[in-house]
C-alpha cells in the first residue's frame, strides 16, 4: 500500500498531492536554507500567520462580486498582500521603535492571525461561506485538490526555486557577512527584503498542502537537517531541497494510505524523523559522533596520566586510569608497572620533556602552537629536529657516589 | 544650533587634496539615537600612505569608516574615494570588517570566504572559474593561509580567521584598503604576517587605513595618524599629530601622563 503511494499508484488526487508536495518541499528548503543562515527563521513565523486575513478578505470580496469565493489563486493572492504587509510591519517596528524583532516577530503574528480568525468566523455566518472550507489553509487540506491547484503549486514552488537559486551567491554573502556585503556595494535591506519575500511566497503556495501553521516547519527542519551533514553554504541548501522534497513525497505518500491521516502534519513529522536521524547520527556535528569523540578523547588522557603516573613512581587514583593500563598490559591489578609498561611510561615522561624544550624555544613556535598536551611528538617534528632536542636533554646519566 | 553647524560644514563644496584623495570625508555625523558618535568629521587620506585611525573606546574610529563605506547612514556628511562618490568607486576599496562581526561557524570553507572578495567580478550567476580560483589561492598564499584553502572557517584560530579576512579583502584587489582593528585579539605571528603584507601593499603605492587600538605600535606601523574622539582631534603625518598633547585631548584622563610621553617619544 505504501509502495503504491510511493510509486504515485494509489489513485488522481494522492498523486497530484503528492507530485504537488515534493515541489513545495523541495522550494522550501532551499529558501529556508537563507532564511536559516541569516538567522531570522521565526520572521516566516510571522509572515505564516500574516496570511490569514488576506485569505478572508479575498474571499468575502469574491463573494461580494458575485463568485462562490473558492478561486485558489485569488485566495493565494489576497494572502500574499497581508502576508506582505505583515512583513511590512516586522521591519518597520524593528527598525523605527525600540522593540527587538522577536517582540516585534509576536505582536505582528497575533494580531494578524486574530484578525483572521474574526474574519473566518464572519464567513462562517455568510450563507456563502458555509461550505467555504477556509479553516483548511490552517492545517492544510489536500482531499478536494484539482488539476490546477496542482498547477498553481507546482509553478508557485518553480518559480520560487529559479529565484533562489539566481539571488543566492548576495544572499549567501548577505547572510555570512552583511557588512563586508554592504562594503562591495550589495543593498543588504534588499537582499533581506528578498529572503524574506521568497520565504513568503513558499508560504503561500503551501497554504493548501501544509497550511500557515505547519508551513515554519518546511522552511526550517529542512536546513537544519543538512547542515549536520556538511560545512559549505552550497551543499546545505542542495541537502536541505532533497531533504525537504523526500520528506513531502513520503509525508504525503503515506497520508494517502489511510483516510484519516493528514497530509501537513504527517510531511512535518517525516521531516523530524530525518531531522532526528541526522541529529544523532551525522559525521563530525552529530550527537553520537560527539559523545565517541569526547569518550577518545578522555581515554587519552587517562592513559598519559596513568603512564605519568607510571613513570614518576606516584600511586594510580582512579580506577578508570588503572582499568585502561590493564587492558593494555601496561600495568598489573596493584598498580605496578609491567614491563611494556615501563617502557611507555619512560617515553611519555621524555616527550614530556620534549615538549618543554620545544614550547620554550621561539624557533619551534609553529610546533609549539599544537601542544594539547597529548599529542605525540612524532607528529609534529621531524627525526633530526627531536634528535636535536635530544641531545638538549642529554642521554641517561650515571650517578657519582 | 550644533546639527546646523554640521551642516554648514558638510556644505563647503570643495578643499584642498580633495580631488586626488584616497578617501575624503567631509562633514561626516552619525549618530545612534540623540547622541553623535562622530561629529562633523572631515578626513583627507593621502594618496600611498599607511593612516592609524586611533582614539579612546566608543570614540567613533569604527563608525567613521562604516559612515564612509556606506554601511550605517550618516546624519551629515559624505565621502568621496579619488574624487568620485563611494557608490562609484566600490571596485577600488577593498574593507576588513571587525573579526567578531560575523558568525564563525558558518557552513563555509575558507577558499569560498576568500571568493567573496570576487563578488563584484561574479555577479550573481558567472561561474567560478579556475582563475579565479588561482586568483584566491595566490591571497591565501600572502598571507600565509594556503594550506588551510579547504578547512571549515570554525577551525581557525583567531589570528587565521584574521588573515582569511585580510585575503579576501586582497581579492578584491582594490587600491584602498581599509581595516576595522585588523591586530585586536591576533597572536604575534599573524600580527607580524599582517603588517607585512599592509606594507607591502603600500609599496606597491595602494592606501591602507586601519582602526587602531594599540598606541605601543603605531609609531613603528603607520606613517599617519587620524585621531578622533567623536570630534577630529589631529591629522597628520605620525610626527606631526601623535603628540603628546593631542593624546591628552583625545583620550582625556584615561591615558597616564607617563605613558603619554613614552608613546609620544617613541614618534620622535
Amino acid at each position: 500500500m505504501l509502495w503504491d503511494a510511493l510509486t504515485l499508484q494509489l489513485g488522481y488526487n494522492a498523486t497530484l498531492v503528492t507530485i504537488g508536495a515534493c515541489f513545495l518541499g523541495v522550494a522550501a528548503g532551499v529558501t529556508g536554507t537563507f532564511l536559516y543562515l541569516r538567522k531570522r527563521a521565526l520572521v516566516s513565523d510571522a509572515i505564516s500567520h500574516a496570511t490569514l486575513p488576506g485569505v478572508g478578505l479575498a474571499f468575502i470580496l469574491m463573494v461580494m462580486l458575485g463568485g462562490d469565493g473558492r478561486n485558489l489563486p485569488i485566495l493565494l493572492l489576497g494572502s500574499a498582500v497581508s502576508a506582505g504587509l505583515g512583513l511590512l510591519c516586522v521591519n518597520w517596528l524593528t527598525r523605527n521603535t525600540r522593540l527587538a524583532e522577536d517582540a516585534a516577530i509576536g505582536a505582528v503574528l497575533s494580531v494578524f492571525f486574530g484578525f483572521g480568525i474574526v474574519l473566518l468566523t464572519v464567513i462562517q455566518t455568510m450563507s456563502a461561506g458555509r461550505a467555504a472550507g477556509l479553516e483548511g489553509f490552517l492545517l492544510g487540506s489536500t482531499a478536494g485538490m484539482l488539476w490546477n491547484d496542482a498547477v498553481v503549486i507546482a509553478v508557485g514552488g518553480a518559480a520560487t526555486l529559479a529565484l533562489v537559486l539566481m539571488l543566492r551567491r548576495p544572499m549567501g554573502l548577505v547572510a555570512f557577512d552583511p557588512e563586508f556585503a554592504a562594503s562591495s556595494g550589495v543593498n543588504v535591506a534588499r537582499i533581506d527584503l528578498s529572503i524574506m519575500g521568497l520565504a513568503m511566497a513558499v508560504t503561500v503556495v503551501g497554504l493548501k498542502i501544509v497550511g500557515l501553521i505547519l508551513i515554519v516547519a518546511m522552511l526550517i527542519i529542512p536546513p537544519v537537517t543538512a547542515r549536520f551533514w556538511t560545512d559549505r553554504t552550497d551543499r546545505v541548501a542542495l541537502i536541505s531541497g532533497l531533504c525537504g522534497g523526500a520528506a513531502a513525497w513520503i509525508g504525503a505518500a503515506l497520508s494517502a494510505t489511510a483516510p484519516a491521516l493528514p497530509t501537513g502534519p504527517i510531511i512535518v513529522l517525516v521531516s523530524f524523523a530525518m531531522f532526528a536521524i541526522s541529529m544523532f547520527l551525522a559525521p563530525n556535528r552529530g550527537v553520537l559522533a560527539a559523545v565517541l569523540r569526547h569518550g577518545r578523547f578522555q581515554r587519552r588522557v587517562h592513559m598519559r596520566q596513568g603512564l605519568l603516573a607510571l613513570a614518576q613512581g606516584q600511586p594510580i587514583y582512579e580506577n578508570y586510569t588503572l582499568r585502561l593500563l590493564r587492558k593494555a598490559g601496561l600495568a598489573h591489578p596493584d598498580g605496578v608497572a609491567t614491563e611494556a609498561g615501563k617502557a611507555r611510561a619512560a617515553k611519555a615522561l621524555r616527550d614530556e620533556k620534549r615538549w618543554e624544550l620545544v614550547r620554550a624555544d621561539q624557533a619551534f613556535e609553529s610546533a609549539a602552537a599544537l601542544y594539547d598536551g597529548l599529542r605525540e611528538i612524532e607528529t609534529v617534528l621531524t627525526a633530526d629536529q627531536i634528535a636535536e632536542i635530544d641531545t638538549r636533554i642529554g642521554g641517561p646519566r650515571g650517578m657519582t657516589a | 544650533m550644533t546639527l546646523e553647524l554640521a551642516a554648514n560644514q558638510g556644505a563647503v563644496p570643495t578643499m584642498p587634496n580633495m580631488e586626488e584623495s584616497p578617501l575624503a570625508i567631509r562633514g561626516m555625523t552619525v549618530s545612534y539615537g540623540q547622541k553623535p558618535v562622530v561629529f562633523s568629521v572631515d578626513m583627507t587620506i593621502k594618496d600611498g600612505s599607511m593612516t592609524a585611525i586611533i582614539g579612546p573606546n566608543g570614540a567613533g574610529k569604527s563608525t567613521l569608516l562604516k559612515a564612509a563605506l556606506g554601511i550605517v547612514k550618516p546624519l551629515a556628511g559624505h565621502a568621496t574615494v579619488y574624487g568620485k562618490p563611494m557608490a562609484a568607486q566600490r571596485a577600488r576599496i577593498a574593507y576588513v570588517p571587525q573579526r567578531a562581526s560575523v558568525d564563525w561557524d558558518f557552513p563555509t570553507r575558507v577558499i569560498d570566504v576568500v571568493l567573496m572578495g570576487l563578488y563584484r567580478e561574479l555577479g550573481l550567476l558567472r561561474r567560478v572559474l579556475q582563475s579565479h580560483r588561482d586568483t584566491a589561492m595566490a591571497c591565501l598564499e600572502r598571507v600565509g593561509m594556503a594550506d588551510f584553502a579547504d578547512r571549515q572557517i570554525g577551525q581557525l584560530s583567531g589570528g587565521q580567521q584574521q588573515r582569511v579576512f585580510l585575503a579576501r579583502a586582497l581579492a578584491q584587489g582594490a587600491d584602498l584598503y581599509l581595516l576595522d582593528e585588523p591586530f585586536s585579539g591576533v597572536d604575534a605571528a599573524t600580527e607580524k604576517a599582517i603588517i607585512a603584507v599592509l606594507k607591502g601593499l603600500r609599496e606597491e603605492g595602494k592606501t591602507v587605513v586601519a582602526v587602531h587600538h594599540d598606541l605601543a605600535t603605531v609609531t613603528e606601523y603607520f606613517d599617519r595618524v587620524f585621531m578622533i574622539n567623536t570630534r577630529k582631534i589631529a591629522e597628520g603625518s605620525v610626527g606631526e599629530a601623535f603628540t603628546p598633547e593631542n593624546l591628552d585631548i583625545a583620550y582625556g584622563g584615561r591615558l597616564a601622563t607617563g605613558q603619554i610621553d613614552q608613546l609620544a617619544l617613541a614618534a620622535r
